[in-house]
């Protein structure tokens, strides 16, 4: 079967570079069609990328590369070719919905390729029978275990029967049962689609035994190619692992002495750890199930299992980061207990995810950490130069952590670990994606640090070979200890060849005991496999309707659509908020703007103190606009009044004011009014001269004057829409308008941004969707809650803030939807130009809400406004929306009135669309 | 002392965090700068460029000398319109005033008949509807005292009222603005930007690294408070010195020291707020909801946008929670009314009260809150 008309893939002269490092280098090299393709190599030699590459998510930079024969630089020939290609990313259910359950995932996947309903369902029912799924497909892919993850994202590949299947190390962090099933099923695949080439990576060497072809990488090149046995031929290697090495250049081969482990010697004495019915439960879930277990000080005890069976869990609670449910967990004879810093000082802890500071550099994370254990200076500077000796570190000093290979940092992490020289070393999945080279290195450190200086060390593990070399090991599976003695009692105990043999027979003992539970995660009994195999082929299939139709599909956007409320839905906290937060912002802001200016604190400095004066003063008092304060006796006092804000108006009236005005002197009272404010000054002076004016009116009419025949003319404001002038029929129709843009914008941009963070963005990158339909499909769900959010706050705005809707509901409610869809595109925007949730939520507020409130006409009119201030009102959506909401409330305009807003507002929407979609690229960088 | 160690190494790789990000970076410099500027330039006066017409049925000397009368910046050039057109023109918001000028009024201003002037106001803007109406009133009466007097003699009336603005002479209004922008974006920031902080080393899961050393909580909250707290007063500061004193320039009556002194206390209140938020809030949608809800109070209900006396009563007693408004009397009053300590005192310890209990209540829901996250 090698050879095969033409290659599935040719690549020739292809190189990718993130910012300066070449991750793909200079490759030339033609993949087979037809076989199972091996790619090896350590982590970060460029085999994710290469695949990403052929597999179309990945744009290329240079060189030249066919897929399936054609170019895909070419668009349209990525268009015809996508359906056929299958892509699964690297790491556990990368590009599964962690909140959808099983049947949905597929169900969407099946959608994107567009089949029917009823080909959906008989695909689905197929794939999970035989994989062992079909009980589970109500469970969300999130509470999986790692295994079964694994098995979900190879079904939802395969949903769309691919030519070439493209697995990305689809088994690392799988438990050897898991990963014994996984490849039978690959390989039952492959016997009935023999036409099916695939293509894999792996970290495992063994695995790479039963591969067709290999491809061994290294540094970004290939090293070389060719049958496993003709590799193990070309080196005179036994296995592949040493077959692998010896392909190296020399320089990277390392020593290749055989790591020795001393014995243990057997101190006695109290145990360093020591965990009692350790239980831990997540709501209903039950992470760690009565756990218990003792390590004595000076050994290295594993934790093995597959992800997800509960290690991380429980080296939480021992650490004192998660609380336990139940049981009991002491460290060195002490409690565990979340405040006791003494403890801590003893241990270092390495957790699973790489937890260094990735912006500070390699000396600057190594002093953070010997300052914060309180190190002396000298102290400090004597670990860090033994620690970067001893960890040859040194030439990676003053690099990034950040940028730093995976090896590297793994040794950077142990060596902050053990910058305080710690007692206990606790080490969550340390070597997890190393290169088994720097693997070995790193256990050498390992071995030194607990036969040396005499550290406990707790690491966990999914390495079988790693695992051997503990002192004792415990096996987890779904969050209990199966079993724990030294690694080669267990061997013996169970009669097999290998541990990793003897895991799987303690595996498929648990499972015996309890297969009636539907809590079982990889509960396949060994015979299902055959006999689904022949239900594969029974069943007959419609053909697949990839190739019909590559133009814009409605029902691959409302797959979208669907998959988002799916999402929605199942986190009902965020609902709440959205909905019952723009509620309580409506009352709070609708009544707490007032425009109205009122109760104004003022005061009176009376030098006269005549009936005169007091007749002066009376016209104040009693007024709804002012309130009147104590009365000042000094100029000073009135200085320091207005100055402690303790009163915002001062009439002063002048020693003499009542003879002077008998005598028709012209006295003149002062108003001193304080101008911080100067919207409220302006006001405040428009009260004073009325009042004024009042009183001179006043006395007029006691001399015998009638006043109103004085003037020569009469003024007749007339306040339209608006009689009684109350601000809330202003701010009523206003604020929703604020609420209708942010929470949509908001709640996108983060819904977007988490799809590139998690990486689930993948599935648009490597399926058949158009730009349009992943933005418009994401976007309905968001438009649907701002519509229902509009209903929620126009009733309120009826019924509880009493300001009813004189004009067009139909006018107003078709503003709203265009105004909506602008709110949720700019989200949109927001969200592809920036790369994290923190950043799409940080730039979406600090952008819309300065504009909203001050450049819309909220409180002043976006026409009266100037400058930068004037054109971004102009340009916001929220300003033709408040103008709208206002004039279909208070003004009462008819839908043919509102139609000018309307237009304006419906051009927002596809404007921003459009300019995301340019953002947006269908190919990873 | 070796807790505020700790805390100084801490906030030191806090300030690294930030920085080393090129989007926070730009967005919090455009936010003391462009931002400050374009608010505070765009909110002039109250009424400004006013869109008004005329319907003249006069046509005479006096109807004309009213409308040139009504000249920018307070209004536009008024446009003449038919009687008919008003309704229309006024739905659609071409004007915001109409003057009506009925006929024969300057023959019936001279007869002493006392014509009557009507003036539409669109009162859907409440500020402006009052403040144009009478300034509109005060136009037309001066121009007709004129034609009837022929001379800019004024009337003269037994008392005479002199109104002066005390801290702001003539009123400028960029003043008041350009402030209030600066208290509203120092108040958004800190708090995104310091929530944000503890959100992100979640996400990251270096906060879980932090929690197995021997790190107390209060450490840790701390060093982020007072790192974030410390890059917004430092931006706060040059925005204080470069936009608004230099290039708006703004006067600041009172001590810049008590400035700065308030500024730092209020910080720490609203760093503790956006902490509290982060320690709350479970996923980032979730922050960023609650974000919204605690950031649109606080900038809008703060005193700026309405001053507080003039708030309903049944929000007055809200608001007293928000620091934001114990800071924007305390800056109003040292920045415009050149008050020192012995006045502002009360402000400054209402905003350290509220800032300790936002902190101690992050403090208090800090663990729980990583231990649920998983």
């Amino acid at each position: 079967m090698a050879e095969q008309d033409r290659p599935i893939a040719r690549i020739q002269g292809v190189t990718h570079s993130y910012k300066k490092v070449h991750a793909v280098d200079d490759i030339t090299l033609d993949i087979p069609s037809g076989l199972m393709v091996g790619l090896l190599g350590p982590d970060g030699v460029g085999k994710s990328t290469l695949m990403g590459l052929i597999s179309g998510a990945r744009k290329l930079q240079k060189g030249h590369l066919e897929v399936l024969g054609g170019d895909m630089t070419s668009v349209d020939h990525r268009k015809t070719v996508g359906p056929g290609i299958a892509y699964m990313p690297q790491g556990l259910g990368k590009n599964l919905y962690a909140e959808l359950s099983v049947e949905e995932n597929l169900d969407f996947f099946g959608k994107l390729f567009g089949q029917s309903t009823s080909e959906r369902k008989t695909r689905i029912e197929r794939l999970t029978k035989a994989t062992g799924l079909h009980p589970f497909l109500s469970r969300p892919a999130g509470k999986l275990s790692g295994g079964m993850k694994q098995k979900l994202g190879l079904c939802c590949s395969l949903i769309h029967d691919p030519d070439l299947l493209i697995l990305d190390e689809p088994t690392t962090g799988v438990d050897p049962l898991s990963r014994r099933q996984f490849w039978a099923l690959i390989a039952t695949i492959r016997k009935e689609r023999p036409n099916m080439s695939v293509l894999v990576s792996t970290a495992y060497m063994d695995e790479a035994e039963g591969f067709d072809w290999l491809v061994a990488m290294d540094a970004g090149q290939v090293l070389d190619t060719g049958t496993p046995e003709s590799l193990k031929e070309k080196t005179g290697a036994e296995d592949l692992e040493a077959a692998f090495v010896r392909l190296l250049p020399e320089s990277k081969r390392g020593d290749m002495s055989e790591l020795v482990i001393p014995p243990l010697e057997e101190k006695g004495g109290e145990p360093a750890i020591v965990a009692k019915n350790l239980t831990r439960r997540f709501g209903d879930f039950t992470a760690v199930d009565n756990v218990s277990f003792e390590i004595q000080a000076g050994e290295i005890f594993g934790f093995l299992g597959s992800n997800g069976c509960g290690k991380t869990t429980t080296m939480k609670m021992l650490t004192g980061l998660l609380p336990v449910s139940e049981g009991e967990a002491y460290l060195f004879g002490h409690s565990v207990n979340a405040d006791d810093l003494e403890t801590r000082k003893r241990v270092g802890f390495m957790t699973q995810a790489f937890s260094l500071y990735g912006e500070l550099s390699v000396e600057q994370n190594l002093k953070l950490h010997a300052r914060l254990f309180h190190l002396t200076p000298e102290k400090t500077a004597e670990r860090i130069n033994t620690l970067v000796e001893r960890f040859s570190l040194r030439e990676h000093l003053g690099v990034l952590a950040s940028s730093l290979p995976l090896g590297i940092r793994q040794r950077l992490s142990l060596a902050v670990a053990v910058i305080h020289e710690p007692e206990m070393l606790i080490l969550d999945e340390p070597t997890s994606g190393v290169d088994p080279i720097a693997r070995d290195g790193f256990w050498e450190l390992l071995v030194e640090l607990s036969r040396k200086d005499k550290v406990t060390i707790f690491i966990s593990t999914h390495f079988m070979n790693e695992a051997l070399r503990c002192d004792r090991i415990s096996l987890m599976h779904a969050g209990r200890v199966l079993v724990y003695d030294e690694p080669k009692h267990l061997v013996e105990a169970k009669g097999a060849a290998s541990l990793e043999e003897a895991f799987i027979g303690y595996l498929e003992d648990a499972i015996g005991d309890k297969s009636d539970e539907a809590n079982n995660d990889s509960a396949i009994p060994a015979t299902s496999l055959a006999e689904t195999a022949v239900g594969l082929s029974d069943v007959e299939l419609p053909q697949s309707s990839e190739t019909k139709k590559q133009g814009f599909s409605l029902n691959r956007l409302l797959a979208y659509s669907y998959r988002e409320i799916m999402e929605v839905m199942r986190d009902p906290v965020r609902m709440a908020f959205a909905f019952l937060g723009s509620s309580l912002l409506l009352i709070v802001i609708a009544y707490g703007i007032s425009l109205d200016v009122e109760d104004l604190t003022y005061a009176a400095l009376d030098n006269d103190k005549t009936p005169e004066s007091r007749e002066y003063l009376s016209n104040f008092e009693g007024s709804r606009y002012f309130s009147e304060q104590p009365a000042l006796t000094s100029k000073e006092e009135l200085e320091r009044r207005l100055k402690s804000n303790d009163i915002t108006l001062a009439i002063e009236i002048p020693p003499g004011f009542g003879r002077d005005l008998k005598k028709g002197e012209t006295p003149s009272v002062s108003a001193w009014i304080d101008g911080a404010n100067t919207t409220r000054a302006g006001t405040i002076a428009g009260y004073v001269s009325g009042a004024h004016i009042h009183y001179l009116t006043q006395l007029a009419t006691n001399a015998g004057v009638d006043a109103s025949a004085v003037s020569k003319v009469t003024l007749e404001p007339r306040y339209r829409y608006n009689p009684s002038f109350e601000t809330i029929y202003s701010m009523g129709p206003k604020t929703p308008a604020m609420l209708l843009l942010l929470f949509p914008a908001i709640l996108m941009a983060v819904s977007m941004a988490r799809e590139k963070e998690i990486g689930t963005i993948t599935n648009f990158y490597v399926t058949p969707t158009s730009r349009f339909e992943f933005l418009l499909g994401k976007q309905l769900p968001y438009i649907a809650i701002g519509i229902v959010n509009f209903i929620i706050l126009t009733l309120l705005v009826v019924f509880l803030l009493d300001v009813p809707l004189k004009g067009s509901l139909l006018g107003l409610s078709l503003g709203a939807l265009f105004y909506i869809f602008a709110a949720t595109s700019f989200g949109l925007l927001i969200s592809t130009v920036t790369k994290s949730q923190v950043a799409a939520v940080f730039a979406t507020a600090i952008l819309s809400i300065m504009p909203t409130i001050n450049f819309s006409g909220l409180v002043q009119p976006t026409s009266t406004m100037e400058g930068g201030g004037h054109l971004i009102g102009l340009l916001w959506p929220a300003t033709y929306y408040m103008h709208l909401s206002v004039a279909a409330f208070t003004k009462g305009l008819s839908f043919s009135e509102l139609m000018g807003d309307i237009l304006l507002l419906a051009v927002f929407g596809p404007i921003l669309v459009i300019i995301a979609a340019t953002f947006l690229k269908k190919q990873e960088a | 002392m070796k807790t505020w160690i700790n805390i100084f190494w801490l906030g030191i790789k806090e300030l690294r965090s930030v920085f080393s990000d090129l989007v926070m970076v730009i967005l919090i410099i455009y936010s003391f700068s462009l931002a400050i500027y374009s608010q505070a330039t765009a909110t002039s006066e109250s009424v400004n460029n006013a869109s008004i017409a005329i319907v003249d049925e006069d046509h005479s000397t006096l109807s004309r000398a009213i409308a040139n009368a009504l000249y920018p910046p307070y209004f536009k050039t008024p446009e003449l319109i038919s009687p008919a057109e008003i309704d229309a023109s006024m739905d659609l918001d071409r004007f915001m005033f109409v003057v009506q000028i009925p006929p024969q009024f300057e023959e019936d201003v001279r007869r002493g008949r006392q014509p009557s002037v009507q003036i539409d106001i669109d009162a859907t803007a409440v500020t402006q509807a009052s403040l144009g109406n009478s300034y509109i009133q005060n136009i037309v009466v001066d121009e007709v005292n004129h034609f009837i007097n022929r001379s800019d003699e004024t009337t003269v009336y037994p008392v005479t009222l002199v109104q002066r603005r005390a801290f702001n002479p003539n009123g400028t209004g960029m003043w008041f603005g350009a402030i209030n922008a600066l208290i509203n974006q120092i108040s958004m920031i800190t708090i995104i930007l310091t929530g944000a902080a503890l959100l992100r080393e979640r996400e990251h899961g270096t906060i879980e690294h932090l929690l197995v050393m021997p790190l107390s909580s209060f450490q840790i909250v701390m060093s982020k408070v007072l790192a974030n707290g410390l890059i917004i007063l430092v931006a706060f500061s040059l925005s204080m010195l470069i936009v608004v004193e230099t290039i708006l320039d703004v006067p600041i009556s009172g001590s810049r020291f008590l400035l700065v002194g308030g500024t730092t206390i209020y910080l720490f209140a609203a760093a503790a707020i956006g902490i509290f938020l982060g320690t709350i809030a479970r996923t980032m949608a979730q922050f960023a909801l609650l974000m919204i809800m605690v950031i649109i109070p606080i900038t809008m209900l703060s005193g700026g946008l309405t001053p507080i006396e003039s708030q309903p009563e049944i929000i007055q007693p809200v608001t007293w929670f928000l620091p934001s408004r114990h800071y924007m009397s305390f800056a109003q009053a040292v920045i415009f009314r050149g008050a020192d300590i012995t006045i502002i005192w009360p402000q400054l310890l209402i905003m350290i009260g509220l800032g300790s209990i936002f902190f101690s209540a992050s403090l208090g829901l800090f663990r729980r809150s990583i231990a649920v996250s998983r």
